[in-house]
């Protein structure tokens, strides 16, 4: 008997390869695809509803497992990042009384315990933070909330998809302020709270905050799957998340602490993470070199100097503060110092934003009409003007402190300053902010620099620049009083329809580009380094990202 | 003996007492806002009196003093400021990490001491006490937290033989004694490990020296006893002081390295106070350095114990 032996080998491979494939196949279809991401913070973010740790911290705990009436849209890498519909499909104010809002609810939403969202969610979600008296009153989260949503006052349930929010007075920065009120679930809380020990009320609500912190709950589009504290958090995707373009792509996401950014830097290059947050300036070059992607793009952060206007400030003259923002060479830094790793700032707002304007000052390198102000000014190569600024040595969003106000004390000597940098550790100096310039914590300086995000109006101009924010009230530190800036702030807050504000905001920004009010040097690029596995990224101008359609290649 | 225990238990109240009454001080009177963590710049004036209320930074500092300590003798160390987890959970987890590592790290650092220690006494002068002296000076000299990144760029980076950072595959709550989790404990170890192997070789190799040049040693051998006999009576006359040094080299490494620890994102007590103190989380920060603190008085009194029961001498002191 006779074989025909190709016949027989094709036979054998083809069967191989059938039984591989039957092996196989389901393994692969069934494998769990993992993104693990080295955080630059020391801890886990709050998961209770509202994150600690500043942006980082909605970015990864808030943004993730919860969502807000109004939310950011984070789709696109070269638009501004505006509000748009979150769980609120629309909004109004009251025309007869301009301090109340209605806003109607997104219908069919649910929690990732399966309870409804109504507005019974809404009402309880602002007396979490604002309503001392409710049982689910929660001091811990007011900092974080109350502060970034200042003018709210209460909140009322109209129907069961509708709901009225008050404010104390008209503001129509409200829709933009509530993307920081994250909707955590009551019936969870609630479950959670039943169970919980303590001697009273109080107690158990604490504890029952505590719990919730362990099995969090919101409607966002990553469910809470493991937690540890200060170690890492597991998110998983939530199949039922009510916008269906935003369901995750990748099944599970591991978030990992990790503070210093030469681990986080190795952790990357040695495969025990897909993407790391801030890799160190001096490690892009080797990043990039072994085939890792560097996203980023402008945020909106300030890298400033914030003057002093009180009497005697060498800054209340404007031929001065004019000088400053024409002697740095703002590219230069950016080319040296940060490897590219910053955007120069003109302003607050860049070119392109709905909040720019048109100003008329524009704040670029110009050595010669900077020393020809300096010269009007009076000072000159022999006699120049002492300033002192105060920094710290690091700092959330800080950057690098130190070597970019050495490089700004060298780049303004050409301008006849004499810069004196007074270092002080970062969180007096966030605390001394707060103080303002004729405060003895300022120890005689006349410009401080704290980095500041420009998320929304109140943060990115109101607070600076008019004349009721002085200290104690918030961070006008250098007492700045000019009265176009309170009329133009008066204006935006009471212009309820978005152009009209927009076109307000727009106004302020360039009145205070051409009043020089800060010395505008750097954005921040909210720099992250990725596997080549990671696909589908995209980085919006704004400091949260959208994890759903990121995909990891195996 | 009893009444010498008696008496070291009784000296270790004052201490403690201190140790509390220091580390309350020594953090408020940092400035800053002990506030910061949870309180942004821009809050109101009435948002942030409302929460000095609340977590009772408004009440003078001598009552907050009492009720904190009053608290701490119970069992409760409040909850964190930045968290609201209760603290001296927070602190018995990582406490427990860096207890994992300084053990690891003890028995790297005291066994290869020993060795280089006894090798270095024994052949004083020749090239194996250079060796081991060079070894020791190199491993009291070179910054732990380079020589951690070091190690990381050759068998992280380069190798990819072991973890960069981290505690295990699942974190340090799924720890277990297998290759898979204990390859993440080699390097923050050895790290770890090389400033008290260090101490301990100089330590022990000058003791050796010095009792093999006492007059006993001689006649030991004059009897005729084997070399391995005189070895026992050299390690029994070294021990107490050598255990002195090791007692205190663990009571450093059982506070935790920041540094070592932010290097490896090892979730230990150095990690823990690096956190607390960049969010400048009082209730924390007060919490790990007493608990830390009393570790170490407890660790000396244990010390002081097992070499009073080794050398009678010491207790009549």
């Amino acid at each position: 008997m006779r074989f025909n032996r190709p016949a027989i080998r094709t036979t054998t491979a083809l069967w191989m390869l059938t039984m591989a494939c039957a092996v196989a196949l389901p393994q692969l279809a069934g494998a769990e695809s993992v993104l693990r991401i080295g955080m630059t913070a020391a801890d886990i973010p709050r998961t209770l509803g509202q994150p600690d740790q500043g942006f980082e911290g909605n970015r990864f705990t808030g943004l993730t497992m919860y969502d807000a009436l109004t939310m950011w849209d984070l789709s696109s890498a070269t638009k501004a990042s505006v509000v748009i519909p979150g769980l609120a499909t629309e909004w109004k104010v009251d025309d007869a009384d301009k301090t109340k809002w209605t806003f109607k609810l997104r219908p069919g939403v649910t929690f990732h315990d399966g309870a409804p969202f109504n507005a019974d969610a809404v009402v309880w979600n602002v007396e979490k933070v604002l309503n001392k008296d409710a049982v689910q009153f929660d001091a811990s989260q007011v900092g974080v909330t109350a502060s970034r949503m200042p003018t709210l006052v209460s909140a009322k349930k109209i129907d069961d998809m509708t709901v009225e929010l008050t404010a104390k007075e008209p503001d129509s920065f409200l829709p933009i302020n509530l993307t920081n009120l994250f909707m955590a679930s009551p019936a969870k809380w609630q479950s959670l709270y039943d169970k919980a020990e303590g001697a009273d009320a109080k107690a158990k609500s604490q504890a029952a905050w505590a719990a919730f912190a362990k099995e969090a709950s919101g409607t966002g589009p990553w469910k809470m799957a493991k937690f540890t504290p200060r170690e890492r958090l597991e998110l998983v995707k939530n199949e039922a998340y009510w916008d269906k373009a935003r369901v995750p792509h990748v099944d599970r996401m591991v978030l990992l602490p990790m503070p210093e950014a030469n681990a986080r830097t190795a952790a990357l290059l040695s495969g025990q993470v897909d993407w790391i947050e801030a890799p160190a300036p001096d490690a892009v070059k080797e990043i990039t070199a072994r085939g890792f992607k560097i996203e980023k793009n402008e945020q909106p952060h300030v890298w400033p100097w914030q003057f002093s206007r009180i009497e005697g400030s060498p800054w209340n003259d404007i031929r001065v503060r004019k000088a400053a923002n024409l002697c740095i060479d703002r590219e230069g830094l950016r080319d040296g110092l940060l490897a590219g790793l910053m955007v120069p700032a003109t302003g607050t707002f860049e070119p392109g934003h709905p909040w720019r304007g048109n100003p008329t000052f524009q704040i670029k390198y110009d050595l010669p009409a900077a020393q020809k102000l300096m010269k009007e000014a009076g000072y000159g190569p022999d006699k120049k003007l002492s300033v002192k600024t105060q920094t710290s040595a690091s700092g959330s969003g800080q950057m690098l402190p130190l070597p970019m106000n050495e490089y700004l004390q060298q780049a303004l000597a050409e301008c006849y300053f004499d810069v004196k940098l007074d270092v002080i550790e970062w969180n007096t100096l966030f605390t001394n902010w707060r103080r303002g310039a004729k405060d003895p914590s300022a120890n005689g300086a006349n410009a401080t620099n704290v980095t500041y995000a420009a998320m929304d109006p109140f943060f990115a101009l109101v607070r600076f620049l008019q004349s009721s924010m002085a200290p104690p009230v918030s961070n006008n530190w250098g007492y700045i009083n000019n009265p176009q800036f309170d009329e133009l702030v008066k204006k935006a807050r009471t212009s309820f329809d978005a152009k009209e504000r927009d076109a307000a905001l727009a106004e302020l920004n360039a009145a205070s580009i051409d009043d020089a009010a800060f010395l505008y040097v750097a954005h921040d690029v909210g720099p992250r380094a990725l596997s080549p596995k990671v696909k589908g990224f995209v980085q919006p101008k704004s400091w949260f990202v959208d994890f759903s359609p990121v995909s990891i290649t195996p | 003996m009893f009444t010498y225990i008696v008496r070291r238990i009784v000296y270790v109240i004052p201490i403690v007492i201190s140790v509390a009454l220091v580390c309350f001080m020594l953090v408020h009177i940092t400035p800053g806002d002990p506030l910061v963590a949870i309180l942004p710049a821009d809050a109101s004036q009435e948002l942030a009196a409302q929460l000095r209320t609340a977590y009772g930074f408004d009440r003078p500092l001598p009552v907050q003093f009492g009720l904190w300590l009053w608290k701490a003798v119970h069992g409760d160390l409040g909850h964190s400021i930045a968290t609201g987890r209760p603290v001296l959970t927070e602190v018995m987890r990582a406490v427990g990490n860096t207890v994992t590592l300084a053990i690891a790290a003890a028995i790297i650092g005291f066994s290869f001491g020993l060795l280089f220690g006894l090798l270095a006494g024994y052949f004083r002068d020749t090239w194996i006490d250079k060796v081991a002296t060079s070894i020791a000076i190199a491993g009291v000299s070179v910054p732990h937290y380079w020589l951690g990144m070091v190690l990381v760029i050759i068998f992280s980076v380069q190798l990819s033989w072991l973890p960069a950072v981290g505690a295990g595959p699942g974190g340090s709550g799924q720890w277990g004694w297998d290759w898979e989790h204990m390859k993440y404990l080699v390097l923050p170890a050895i790290t770890t490990s090389v400033i008290p192997m260090g101490i301990v070789t100089r330590t022990v190799r000058a003791l050796t020296g010095d009792i093999l040049s006492q007059d006993f040693v001689e006649a030991l051998r004059a009897k005729g006893l084997r070399e391995t006999h005189v070895f026992r009576h050299v390690i029994k006359n070294a021990a107490p002081t050598a255990m002195a040094v090791m007692g205190l080299q663990l009571g450093y490494m059982l506070g935790g390295s920041i540094l070592i620890e932010t290097v490896f994102s090892w979730p230990g007590s150095g990690l823990l106070l690096n956190s607390a103190i960049f969010q400048r989380d009082l209730p924390l920060l007060q919490g790990t350095i007493l608990v830390l603190a009393l570790f170490f008085v407890f660790l000396n009194l244990v010390v002081d114990i097992a070499q009073a029961s080794i050398d009678p001498r010491i207790k009549r002191g």
